[in-house]
């Protein structure tokens, strides 16, 4: 598995990653990789393991076997500075989790500015350049508790742009938002992807997964069960498990499908 | 018979009025007002306590409690990191303290500290530095629960965004944890320091030259010379103004932050 790190070209490559919590084994055998440049989409079931194996990709979850390695720095490594591969590594959570006791400016200058090591004007040109990339020039000084959740997403993606980092992880950016407000930051997502950012996306979202992703991932109890293209794995699925788990996001029983 | 539930209550109010106004006409009547007002107010032993009951009871009350409070806060954080340290011999050491000093007298803290020390080391305590000490070994075991509480109360994903953009468990400590606990905690902390503001009348009990009385033995003092309870209310009127504003700000504080319930009995208030 350690000749995974002397892969070149590949942003992250996961090799029989293995995650248990307690007797309960959450991820059951991960293969994957993701080239450089890549927008890939991982969907499934909720209680899948999809947020597991995504908190796997910076070390939030520690794997209990396998290995990662990302932009060829084997993070499984347990003499690796893991605090300094994260910075290469940007998170966007469900829940937003802006700092809430900064204001805007403050959340995207602060990891710089601890971390990083940058002076405070570069700091703060780096925030603001990245505040207009997701569209909220000028809410610098806002509170996150003002903004709509919406907003509070794309500071929390502009936050994780100001690290300048090679990979970005997205664990169902849209779900904690308002239907109306969804469009936005799927928006700046899809920018980020023509951008050339390499991505990997948790999503429900089946037409962003379609249209922005180059490659899908089904997930089901801990496995990867189909992965392919995007407009095969959802337009065209092998599976009987992935057809049935299309199905019943692309037809809810409510009234209006998904946009 | 039959009475509506908004009549009787009036009925109720009706009464409850009456029968204070018959007890305020009684002790109106009976009593000897001028007796009463020299006992307990009278103006010429009230004037004689200005202005050194500001400048020096005030003063000293004043300067003992904050430097308790900010001594106890800085042990009390101390304390709470170990409460939560992932090393098993600093979360008991931790606890015995608190457990220890939560379940003993001011008083006995304040002696020990105040005549312990000197008596043990064979030093001379500065009265200062004495009071600063024991009032800090008393707040900080409750503040320590309190922070710790406050702590635990901050979100995960708090901890885990900051932790993603390569935030050390420290850095994220200091930068992230514990300004969020601290807003989280300030009422709490605001009635610690109300209760400590109370507790520094003990420091009548270390012995002081006349410049270091706090309010309470400046009082005493003034009360043995005049004979008339006047020092006491005037002394106690001087608590009320650093404890009622206070509380006054303990209370917006938690409206403020949503009145969010911390699981320390010991160092809130009961709410009636
Ligand atoms: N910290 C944890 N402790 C125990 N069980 C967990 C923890 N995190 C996730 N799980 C369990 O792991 C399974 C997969 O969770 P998750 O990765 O969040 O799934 P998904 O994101 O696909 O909905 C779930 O059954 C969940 O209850
Ligand atoms: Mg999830």
């Amino acid at each position: 598995m350690s000749t995974a790190a002397e892969t070149p070209g590949l942003a992250v490559d996961i090799a029989g990653l293995h995650k248990s919590f307690g007797p309960v084994e959450v991820l059951r055998g991960i293969d994957m990789q993701v080239k450089r440049g890549e927008v890939v989409c991982i969907i499934g079931p909720s209680g899948s393991g999809k947020s597991t194996l995504l908190r796997c990709v910076n070390l939030l979850e520690e794997p209990t076997a396998g290995s990662v390695v990302v932009n060829e720095v084997e993070l499984t490594d347990p003499d690796v500075d893991i605090d300094a591969a994260r910075t290469k590594i940007g998170m966007v959570f469900q829940s937003f989790n802006l700092f809430s006791h900064l204001n805007v400016l403050n959340n995207i200058t602060v990891a710089q500015i601890k971390v990083l090591k940058r002076g405070k004007a570069e700091a703060e040109r780096t925030a603001l350049a990245n505040l207009e990339r997701v569209g909220l020039t000028g809410r610098g000084t806002a509170m996150p508790s003002e903004l709509s959740g919406g907003q509070q997403q794309r500071v929390a993606i502009a936050r994780a742009l100001s690290m300048n980092p090679d990979v970005m992880l997205f664990d169902e950016p849209t779900s904690a938002l308002d239907p109306e407000l969804v469009g936005d930051v799927l928006a700046v997502m899809r920018r980020l992807a023509d951008e050339g950012m390499t991505m990997l996306v948790v999503t429900h979202e089946m037409q962003f997964a379609r249209e922005v992703a180059d490659r899908v991932l089904f997930m089901d109890g801990g496995v990867i069960v189909e992965e392919g293209l995007s407009e095969e794995v959802i337009g065209d699925p092998q599976e009987e498990r992935t057809r049935a788990f299309l199905s019943r996001v692309l037809n809810p029983v409510h009234v209006n499908g998904p946009d | 018979m039959a009475m509506s539930k908004r009549k009787r209550a009036r009925v109720v109010r009706g009464v409850q009025y009456g029968i204070l106004v018959a007890v305020i006409l009684v002790v109106a009547l009976t009593a000897n007002w001028t007796k009463i007002r020299t006992t307990f107010f009278d103006l010429e032993v009230a004037g004689d306590m200005f202005p050194e009951v500001i400048t020096v009871g005030l003063f000293n009350t004043v300067v003992y409690t904050a430097l308790g409070f900010g001594f106890g806060l800085g042990l009390a954080l101390v304390l709470a990191l170990m409460r939560l340290s992932v090393v098993r011999v600093n979360r008991w050491i931790a606890g015995i303290y608190i457990e220890f000093f939560r379940g003993l007298p001011a008083l006995l803290v304040i002696l020990a500290v105040g005549t312990g020390i000197p008596l043990a080391f064979g030093t001379f305590l500065d009265k200062y530095v004495a009071l600063m000490i024991a009032l800090g070994i008393v707040a900080s075991a409750y503040m320590a629960e309190t922070l710790r509480a406050g702590i635990q109360a901050v979100p995960r994903g708090q901890v885990e965004a900051a932790r993603s953009l390569g935030m050390s468990p420290g850095r994220t400590m200091v930068t992230i944890v514990i300004p969020q606990a601290f807003k989280i905690i300030l009422p709490p902390l605001t009635n610690e320091l109300i209760l400590l503001t109370k507790d520094s009348s003990l420091a009548l009990f270390l012995g002081a030259s006349v410049s270091e009385y706090e309010l309470t033995q400046f009082g005493r003092v003034a009360l043995n010379e005049s004979r008339s309870l006047t020092p006491v209310l005037v002394a106690g009127i001087c608590y009320l103004i650093i404890t009622i504003p206070l509380s006054y700000l303990s209370r917006y504080l938690e409206r403020r932050t949503g009145g969010r319930k911390l699981g320390t009995p010991e160092s809130t208030e009961v709410k009636a």
